[in-house]
């Protein structure tokens, strides 16, 4: 049974920021993002205070710098799309490091790339922070449709299951000498992947026999009543509220 | 709402299945007459070949599939749509593959899926769920996700999952399918140690003998023999009609070598 351990993005610890419940986070983190990104682009100080205010929340949750640069890295493809703008935004043009390139893509590579760190470093945090699990109960506690949640903690749950069986039938395959080279063995690779599909579909029927056996009647019973008191919004408040008083400050300087 | 239970409850028992015949839509007729009657306390065997209709009476034990005809009852309380939420309670079936049984994210959220289902709350809800958990001795691991346990261990919170909720019988389909030696042998401790009403759905002849004193065959539709486990086992002209064999070298006529109350 090659069974994953916990989420790859959640780091185990005790810190205030791990104790906050995941709803008053998952806000924070949102009123974080809309801060920076409504900051003009012009004021560059702003983006450095808002990496303190990050780098900060990492400290509090004990989180080393190493470990959140590593996670950062899911960043690359958009960070080579902005690398890409100062060659072909149109507008007058500078020279850099003897590289004709255009003012405005400069500008606009600048954005994407601090904006994008900043969001993605804030998701990072959250993630390293929350359990997927408390992530779900905070989002259905937010207002998400429960059947959307359920699909989701049902993800999570049968993930590992079904890569599961997706590797064992791929030994399978190999056991019998296929090794998939090229076009010709997509066929043998699709049908594969169609068998998952039933496999999966009728475990979905066995689960949910399981369920209507134990008086599942259409909507998930609460378990876990989520709640946060005034102390906990106010203490996840502390990041957006900043980032909201250095964005009004970028509009304003 | 649910009948109040009758009055003379504990002399009622725990499964009554009179004359039930199914056919499924496709045609296939699964079940001719069922009659098993399963007294409060009893751990009985269900033993026979593949596709003698084994799971389909079990579906039919909790209200999934609808009886063609005939009856069965749960303690005196019939199985029909009035009293699917009560007779879903009263009966609690394990499922062969614990994947299928645990789906929630953790094992605590798990064992509390069905009492909170059926309005349980808070503190009471928590007492439930370690109780529950303590009777398999899975309470260290109320807060690991199903996929981080062995298949033993899995096995056996499924098996709390259902105790959760105070059944009047346990049925269990294919208990000691995928376990190892040591894994067979701790669940069989765990359901000596229980003192519910159980039917036990199984290949595992050995298993059937040293915990359920008694079984019944059912084949081809029909409940072919009911006898004391040992007696049963032994009848080698019956056992070889109805597709049963006993792995080598194993006598059911032989005194058992492990003390079955003992551990």
């Amino acid at each position: 049974m090659g069974a994953g351990h916990a989420h790859k993005l959640y780091r185990h610890g005790h810190s205030p920021v791990h104790a906050l419940p995941a709803h008053t986070k998952l806000v924070a983190v949102l009123g974080f993002v809309v801060a920076v990104v409504s900051t003009p682009r012009e004021a560059m100080w702003a983006f450095g205070a808002y990496a303190l205010l990050l780098a900060a929340v990492a400290l509090t949750a004990r989180i080393p710098a190493a470990y959140l640069l590593k996670r950062l890295t899911v960043e690359v493809p958009f960070v080579a799309f902005a690398f890409l703008m100062p060659f072909v935004v149109p507008g007058e043009t500078t020279d850099l490091l003897g590289v004709t390139v255009s003012v405005p893509g400069l500008w606009d590579a600048w954005n994407v790339l601090a904006k994008g760190t900043l969001g993605v470093g804030a998701s990072v945090l959250l993630a390293a922070t929350t359990e997927l699990r408390e992530l779900l109960l905070g989002l259905q506690r937010l207002g998400l449709p429960p059947t959307l949640v359920q699909i989701a903690s049902f993800m999570v749950r049968y993930g590992d299951v079904i890569t599961d069986e997706m590797r064992r039938m791929s030994v399978a395959r190999r056991s019998r000498g296929f090794e998939a080279r090229g076009v010709r063995h997509w066929g043998v690779l699709a049908k594969s992947a169609g068998a998952l599909f039933i496999r999966s579909y009728e475990r979905g029927e066995r689960v949910h026999l399981a369920m209507v056996s134990r008086g599942y009647t259409g909507t998930m019973p609460v378990i876990d009543e989520v709640t946060a008191t005034g102390a906990q919004w106010r203490r996840a408040a502390a990041l957006p509220l900043t980032a909201l008083a250095v964005c009004l400050l970028g509009w304003t300087l | 709402m649910t009948t109040p239970p009758p009055p003379s409850l504990s002399f009622l028992p725990s499964l009554e299945v009179r004359g039930l015949a199914y056919a499924y839509p496709d045609g296939h007729q699964a079940l001719f007459g069922v009659d098993l009657t399963v007294e409060r306390g009893e751990r009985v065997a269900l033993l026979g070949p593949n596709g003698a209709g084994k799971t389909t009476l079990v579906l039919h034990l909790n209200g999934i599939l609808t009886a063609g005809a005939g009856t069965v009852a749960v303690a005196g309380l019939p199985v029909g749509p009035a009293n699917l939420a009560e007779i879903r309670r009263r009966v609690g079936i394990v499922f062969q593959d614990p994947d299928d049984q645990l789906f929630m994210p953790t094992v605590r959220e798990d064992v509390a899926f069905g009492p909170a289902a059926a309005g349980l709350r808070g503190a009471e809800l928590d007492a439930v769920v370690r109780r529950a958990l303590e009777r398999v001795g899975m309470a260290a691991y109320a807060d690991r996700p199903p996929h981080h346990l062995s298949f033993g261990q899995r096995r056996r919170v499924a098996v709390a999952t259902v105790l959760a909720m105070e059944p009047e019988i346990l049925v269990l389909d294919e208990p000691s399918s995928n376990l190892d030696p040591a894994s067979r042998r701790e669940l069989a401790d765990v359901l000596r140690s229980l003192n519910v009403t159980v039917l036990m759905v199984t290949h595992d002849l050995p298993y059937a003998m040293e915990l359920c004193p008694r079984s019944v065959i059912l084949s081809e539709g029909v409940i072919a023999a009911d006898a004391p486990t040992g007696e049963l086992l032994a009848d080698e002209e019956l056992m070889r009609r109805h597709r049963l064999e006993l792995p080598f070298g194993f006598d059911p006529t032989a005194r058992p070598t492990r003390n079955p109350g003992g551990h």
